[in-house]
């Protein structure tokens, strides 16, 4: 029968007797045609992306994934530097913005007192409403003047024998964009966090403290297994704000093509060099560009992919956990 | 006008549905006001045979798209073009860029383009139909920020060893010969560029490339070279701030901005050996100091004259020769004519600190004008022009 065809929504109609269903035939195509809506903006980008950008894939091949060096001057376009400045920012920004919020989400939901945790998650989710832009400003301004006077000459002083921690502290570079990404990514991961970890049922957490567990043993054995994967998809919500972040990076990170060499050191991200040249490029130099974006877009279903087989796995050891 | 906005898509259409609205409004309180309006303003009196007012009569809705520097100019022009003037000619310019401008000329989607380098042949060669029109002249000005210092003399050479990082010191003999009594700081020089890709950055490098040697076979000329040393900012503010922040700093930015932000800068040797401070006046000079093609498109950069200042450029509209529609061609020339002889019009170049054309080039705009066609050649643009 046709309705058997529609998925879960009609067989459940067709269990009433036809009665409901003009409204569920309407309903299962509205949704569905959504669906394929989404699915078709993601093919046409990328037939879009590969078409405009023929002339810079055809001129450059596959160097351009790895070669670092950009020149539009000169015709030479690689965009090694970029797609290493991307993920070295995302991914730290990533890291540590994952630790705080987790911690944040465990103070709200176990230890503090409601008239505390309240008006704490307020005011971290207030930090997700404040435009890219009012993050950028501040950090060339506010910031990244800090880290070049105070924070940096610190960091060089005390801690240069580590690698990639020598070089000259700026106002702008790496170690500033990979702060000012923390900072905005935090609360989409905080408050999602918060939400998996008061869902962990209180029968779980009152079982390991029957038992004799401290906070941090009921906190380590019952709490954080329990919303592995629920932190997980938080991080890769924040993840995927950090990679495509463009106005507040571009400000702060100094955009200069090269792979750097420490951790104050001037880099670039895929976002950064297309805000910063499409209005001018024309020719193979706007190709290149729309390779960067195709590229990125690459490099995002990727990130997806290998976050979601992450997820899958956690998943798995969770139900191990769950056996023992 | 549906079909008009359909075509040239979904901005345009949002654009001229804006125009509309505000048209309607003005319509609706603008009553008395605006007849007397036309009657009390200083331009109507013919030069070369016809009227700075000539369009006052026509009506069309302009779309046009490029170049940002001189947007503030353009919008100024446009907005009092329709006050004083035309009341119901409007003009909506979309500042995106000049590369983005030279697109959507190309693409035939607008009425008119700006740019701030001329089109190179190949851009050329793909509109086929391209008149370049300069507009006004901007300088590039070298503002520091050097505690104790007030005024800088550099040369060309010294400019660029600095920006190829050869010269690293502010008191290196070479900076030292060029000031002398000036007591220059050893210290390091923190150079501060452009990072997204500009108009700015090109005239810049195009002026280092003719001056030095060593920087043509490097960087060489480019919207966004490869720097060799320094930090780069987001937009002129962005370099400003890098200047007024960092001590012992040296960035270029545009003189409007420098003067509209007070940034000390410094005073450049020019072709005839001798150190210009860019005005207003000096960067005219320099556009009087060149040979001049038919076709306008030319560097004036590192221009000849005694009190030419080195780095300035033109800015261009781009116009159709004689592809455009008349519909729209005729209002746009009825205005080009007003902005090139309006004295109230050439006052707002100085007021907003770009530089008027000089005079003599004035004769050679005025039979560009009068030369453009439309419907294909069909017509004269020019109201009056025969």
């Amino acid at each position: 029968m046709a309705v058997s065809t529609f998925g879960r929504p009609a067989r459940a109609a067709g269990s009433l007797k036809n009665r409901l269903k003009p409204g569920d035939w309407t309903f299962t195509g509205l949704t569905g045609a959504a669906a394929l809506v989404v699915i078709l903006v993601i093919v046409g980008m990328f037939y879009e992306l590969t078409r405009q950008s023929w002339d810079s894939i055809t001129a450059n091949g596959w160097s351009f994934v790895w070669s670092t060096e950009w020149d539009p001057s000169k015709g030479i376009f690689g965009a090694g530097a970029f797609v290493v400045g991307t993920l070295i920012t995302s991914v730290v920004a990533l890291v540590l913005a994952t630790v705080i919020a987790v911690l944040v989400a465990l103070y709200l939901v176990e230890i503090a007192p409601g008239y505390i945790a309240r008006p704490v998650s307020y005011l971290v989710e207030l930090l997700a409403a404040i435009p890219s832009v009012v993050y950028g400003l501040w950090g060339i301004f506010v910031m990244g003047v800090f880290i070049r006077d105070h924070f940096g000459p610190v960091v060089v002083n005390h801690f240069s024998w580590i690698p990639f921690f020598d070089g000259t502290p700026l106002i702008t570079g790496l170690f500033s964009a990979c702060i000012i990404l923390t900072i905005m990514i935090l609360p989409t991961i905080m408050a999602v966090s918060r939400d998996v970890i008061a869902a962990v049922p209180r029968s779980q957490r009152e079982g390991v403290l029957a038992l004799g567990a401290t906070r941090w043993e009921m906190i380590r054995l019952s709490v954080l297994p329990y919303a592995r994967s629920g932190i997980l998809g938080a991080a890769i919500l924040g993840l995927a704000r950090a990679v495509g972040e463009t106005l507040a990076v571009t400000l702060v990170i100094g955009n200069s093509v090269k792979i750097p060499d420490n951790i104050f050191s001037p880099a670039y991200t895929m976002a950064s060099i297309i805000a910063n040249q499409f209005p001018e490029a024309t020719g193979v130099h706007k190709a290149a560009l729309i390779e960067v974006a195709l590229l990125l877009l690459l490099v995002t279903f990727m990130i997806n992919v290998v976050a979601r087989i992450l997820v899958w796995r956690v998943t798995k050891g969770q139900r191990v956990v769950v056996e023992e | 006008m549906a079909i008009r906005a359909l075509r040239k898509g979904k901005w345009t259409m949002i654009a001229v549905a804006t125009v509309c609205l505000v048209s309607l409004l003005a319509a609706a309180c603008g009553g008395d006001d605006d007849s007397t309006a036309s009657t009390t303003t200083p331009s109507g009196s013919p030069v070369g045979g016809i009227a700075t007012n000539v369009g006052k009569d026509d009506s069309a809705q302009l779309t046009g798209a490029g170049a940002t520097f001189p947007a503030p100019i353009y919008q100024a022009w446009f907005d009092d073009y329709n006050k004083k003037v035309a009341k119901n000619v409007q003009v909506n310019y979309q500042s995106i860029g000049s590369g983005a401008g030279i697109t959507q000329f190309t693409a035939n989607t607008v009425d008119f383009g700006a740019s701030d380098a001329p089109m190179s042949d190949a851009e050329v060669a793909k509109a086929s139909d391209v008149q370049h029109l300069p507009t006004v002249i901007g300088a590039d000005v070298l503002a520091y920020n050097i505690s104790g210092v007030t005024s800088l003399k550099l040369d060309g050479p010294t400019i660029a060893a600095i920006y190829l990082g050869t010269i690293k010191k502010w008191n290196d003999p070479v900076l030292a010969a060029l000031n002398p009594g000036v007591n220059l700081p050893n210290a390091d020089i923190q150079t501060a560029h452009r990072s997204d890709s500009s108009g700015t950055s090109f005239v810049f490098t195009d002026y280092l490339s003719k001056v030095s040697p060593e920087w043509k076979a490097g960087p060489g000329t480019s919207k966004a070279p490869n720097w060799p040393v320094g930090q780069g900012g987001q937009g002129n503010e962005g370099v400003t701030n890098v200047v007024k922040q960092t001590p012992n700093s040296i960035g270029y930015v545009e003189l409007n901005y420098a003067k509209a932000n007070k940034l000390a800068f410094a005073d450049v040797k020019n072709a005839a050996g001798k150190y210009v401070t860019p005005t207003i006046e000096s960067a005219s000079a320099a556009a009087a100091g060149v040979t001049v093609p038919d076709d306008y498109r030319v560097s004036i950069t590192n221009a000849s004259g005694d009190a030419s200042y080195p780095i300035t450029s033109f800015t261009y509209l781009l116009l159709y020769k004689t592809t455009g529609k008349c519909s729209q061609q005729t209002p746009l020339a009825d205005m080009l004519w007003w902005m090139y002889h309006d004295a109230g019009a050439q006052q707002t170049i100085k007021d907003q600190n770009y530089s008027p054309l000089p005079a003599s080039l004035l004769p050679r705009i005025e039979a560009t004008i009068k030369s453009l066609k439309c419907d294909s050649g069909a017509k004269t643009s020019l109201k009056g022009a025969g």
